[in-house]
């Protein structure tokens, strides 16, 4: 790998021989890009494959489409609960991400433009708590959701109403240090002369804060859904019922048991999956670049 | 901005005020707290706080049926706290931090104390409850049918759906014509007017506030059934088939004066040891039913010293540096090197190969996790049909581990090549100019300008990245699941994290072991933590961070 790095230097040497020079200077970039494309894509080639693969086996499934079948798209709706699944995924992952998103960004504000006893600490913790994943308190938190689901059925297991708030526990850790540095790159004067002409702290945040870094949120919005679509552990402890499943831990069912038969149906239900991420992933990359490494460098 | 902002609240302003805010900017504190309320900020105030007492009194009112009184107390005193917050002027900044907060409190910061205080117990499968549950547990499942027990005929009922509801035993003494109602709970006397029986074998038929299940409904909860144990002043009531049920007796009953165990059949008795928490004969035989006690340092101690836990877990907490370090490493040299590649002004059709580049982070990582195990199939796997090997990928050690580092380059290289990008967009063409101006080549200024701001830029992500792998139990557990495993022992195998390996200690078939997977937990954290405090230390030392 490091052999591309030290590419630059066949730069150099192949410079005055006009032979080579366009391979030497374009020609093998293109040559890692193509290799890296085919690194890139052959694992999909594969799912796209055996989605396709009338015979929906993984041992009848070869690298390139051997034919061209709806089937498992069809026994997916039909024999599982996809569907559902689907549409807990998108419900749980949808409200999740834009609740802590909001909530994240509430935090991040106090943090970059007020100044507070505790606010050292308070950032310092937020970093601590993140160090310790929530799945490790699993059983304390089976534990207390066993209370909760005698108390309040409809916030026990099972429903998506629970999860969400557990998935909620993690808003402020994730995100908070990385919208800080957002908000820490938006120059001062702007919500200064906003509060000497009479604003609240509440209109400097709404009307000024957020429009300014909206493409911003949109982005970290779109991690967290994606990180929350693939939540898999959590997930699995507590959702049991075929119907209230998430589609990670529905289709794990899919192929924990029998794995070769099912292959077909769980790579067509992984095209499907990936069908609305890979959408926005490719409307924002650009910003994806840009909000990542701002927030980086800034911290 | 200043016309829109002035709503009702403004006129509530002092005129006198207006020619000093103009004249002596105050501090922007000062300032903030003197702004006018707004109708809109009001209105939004009154709805939420509004849905907040709603939800406070919807919440309340299980929680005051259960008679579970600090919950409420809790509830009342959180509900008062934020009506006092939001409807004062002051704590500006805690009206931004604590919504996240609460949420962080109640689902993470709790659970992790609540996990942190279990390691210094035996909490786990046979150490669950307290000694009374244990008693009462050890008594009823020593219940036996003796001659003379009272014979019940029986109908299984419950007060929920027939399919999952809480079963409840009604039971009808055919001598005596009463009827009980019987769960885990005990027994309670039914009134004759709720309950409809049938007059030939007294069989209760429906009862107010039950759903009585038929024969076909109940056989399929039949183990449910079974085990349903009804404690008893004398024993406790047992199922035996669907329509009938006896009251034995305890053969295995506590006599509080040895703080002991009898069984009255054989006469063994089983003293409680208070410090392990478990009843234990003359013999060393021990009861499964046991109760949770204090066991302080002894799980901590257990995974330095005993070889069988010590010896697995510093060899997966090697692994688990190498693979978290090489997740990260790998990932970033090859994403930086092909964006190294392709960051050129000469280059043509750079976006189409980033839209290609970037698919395998687009998909969803679960599955194409799964899709990866599949691929490395001994048998049928598309690793070994492409190139024609016969590997057992997951069978061996070093190829298990090199798979599992496979994948996460796979999976993890297109984020470093979209980050890497922007980072080097960012560096000014000038300085690489400048230096092979000044007849440096390309691998030096690579070297002494483009690596150097590179990783500044992109330490943090890097350093969050590791703190990432080192958990990620995705990345193991949908894969390999930790093996391969030794013969000689099962609970650790060759490509375990501590977090998977946690995971077994804790939910395994061998038993689960909370107490142990907790202090394995304060392990995990205790490094993770150090590690990345270090790190961030060292990266960040030139910058303001706490400005």
């Amino acid at each position: 790998m490091t052999t591309y790095a030290d590419a630059p230097v066949a730069n150099r040497n192949a410079k005055g021989r006009s032979k080579n020079r366009w391979f030497a200077q374009v020609g093998w970039r293109h040559l890692v890009g193509v290799l890296a494309v085919v690194f890139s894509l052959f694992p999909i080639l594969f799912v796209l494959s055996a989605a396709l693969n009338p015979l929906g086996t993984l041992s009848s499934t070869e690298l390139l489409p051997t034919g061209a079948s709806f089937e498992n798209f069809s026994n997916l709706f039909s024999r599982t609960a996809f569907g559902h699944w689907f549409l807990n995924s998108l419900l749980i992952a949808g409200t999740a991400s834009f609740v802590s998103i909001f909530l994240s960004s509430l935090a991040a504000y106090a943090f970059s433009r007020m100044r507070f006893a505790g606010r050292r600490i308070g950032l310092l913790t937020l970093l601590l708590i993140q160090m310790f994943p929530q799945f490790l308190a699993i059983v304390a938190i089976f534990l207390i959701f066993t209370t909760v689901t005698d108390l309040w059925p409809v916030l026990g297991f099972n429903t998506p109403w629970g999860l969400f708030l557990l998935y909620m526990g993690g808003a402020l850790g994730v995100n908070t240090w990385l919208m800080k540095g957002f908000f820490d790159t938006l120059p001062r004067e702007l919500d200064e002369s906003a509060t000497m002409d009479g604003a609240t702290h509440a209109q400097v945040f709404f009307r000024i804060m957020l429009p300014l870094v909206a493409p911003i949120l949109a982005v970290t919005a779109l991690l967290s859904f994606i990180g929350t679509i693939n939540e898999f552990m959590i997930a699995n402890v507590f959702l049991t019922n075929t119907e209230s499943k998430t589609l990670a831990v529905g289709m794990f069912g899919l192929v924990a048991g029998e794995r070769n038969n099912n292959f077909g149906m769980f790579a067509a239900g992984t095209l499907l999956t990936a069908i609305p991420t890979v959408l926005v992933f490719q409307l924002l990359q650009r910003y994806i670049v840009s909000g990542l490494t701002a927030g980086a460098v800034k911290g | 901005m200043s016309t829109s902002l002035s709503g009702p609240g403004s006129a509530q302003q002092a005129p006198g005020r207006e020619p000093v805010r103009r004249g002596l900017p105050r501090k922007s504190r000062t300032a903030r707290n003197h702004a006018p309320i707004t109708a809109t900020g009001l209105v939004v105030k009154v709805v939420l706080l509004g849905l907040v007492a709603g939800i406070a009194i919807w919440a309340a009112f299980p929680l005051i049926k259960a008679e579970h009184w600090i919950g409420l107390a809790i509830l009342a005193a959180t509900t008062a706290g934020l009506f006092y917050l939001y409807l004062g002027r002051r704590h500006i900044p805690a009206k931004y931090l604590v919504p996240g907060t609460i949420f962080l409190i109640a689902f993470q910061v709790f659970p992790v104390l609540y996990t942190a205080s279990t390691a210094f117990t035996n909490f786990g499968d046979g150490h669950r409850g307290s000694k009374d549950d244990a008693i009462v547990a050890i008594q009823t499942s020593s219940v036996k049918q003796v001659p003379g027990s009272t014979e019940y005929s029986l109908s299984i009922a419950t007060k929920g759906d027939p399919a999952t509801g809480p079963l409840v035993f009604l039971l009808s003494d055919p001598k005596t014509k009463e009827v009980f109602a019987g769960d885990a709970g005990g027994l309670r006397k039914l009134d004759a007017g709720d309950v409809e029986a049938s007059s030939l074998t007294g069989k209760v038929t429906a009862a107010d506030g039950y759903t009585v299940l038929n024969i076909g409904q109940a056989s399929v909860r039949s183990k449910e059934i079974t085990d349903l144990v009804v404690p008893t002043s004398g024993g406790a009531i047992r199922s035996n088939g669907l329509t009938r049920a006896y009251e034995g007796k305890a053969v295995r009953a506590y006599d509080a004066g040895c703080d002991c165990v009898k069984d009255s059949e054989t006469g063994k008795t089983w003293t409680a040891d208070p410090a392990t928490g478990a009843f234990v004969a003359a013999d060393g035989e021990r009861l499964t039913q046991g109760w949770k006690v204090n066991v302080g340092l002894k799980n901590f101690s257990r995974v330095l010293t005993d070889p069988n836990i010590s010896g697995p877990f510093f060899g997966t907490l090697l692994w688990n540096f190498a693979f978290a370090i090489g997740s990260t490493g790998l990932t970033f040299l090859l994403g930086m090197a092909i964006a190294l590649a392709l960051h050129s002004p000469r280059m043509r059709g750079t976006n189409l190969y980033r839209v290609l580049l970037i698919l395998p982070y687009a998909m969803p990582s679960f599955a194409m996790l799964l899709v990866w195990r599949d691929m490395f199939n001994t048998d049928f796997g598309l690793v070994n049909n492409l190139f024609g090997l016969d590997v057992d990928w997951f069978g061996q050690s070093w190829s298990a581990r090199a798979a599992v580092l496979l994948v996460q380059l796979w999976l993890g290289y297109p984020y470093m090549f979209l980050v890497a990008t922007g980072a080097l967009q960012a560096i000014p063409r000038e300085l690489t100019e400048a230096t092979s101006v000044d007849g440096a080549s390309p691998w030096q200024s690579f070297r002494a300008v483009t690596l150097p701001l590179l990783l500044v830029a992109l330490s943090p992500l890097l350093i969050a990245s590791f703190a990432y792998n080192f958990n990620n139990i995705n990345a193991i557990w949908l894969t390999t699941e930790g093996g391969p495993f030794a013969p000689d022992n099962p609970t650790n195998g060759a490509t375990d994290l501590l977090i998977t390996y946690t995971y077994r200690l804790a939910f395994g078939a061998q038993g689960a072991e909370f107490g142990m997977a907790a202090a394995v937990s304060i392990f995990i954290f205790a490094i993770v933590a150090t590690v990345s405090a270090i790190s961030f230390r060292r990266t960040r030392k030139q910058e303001e961070v706490y400005s």
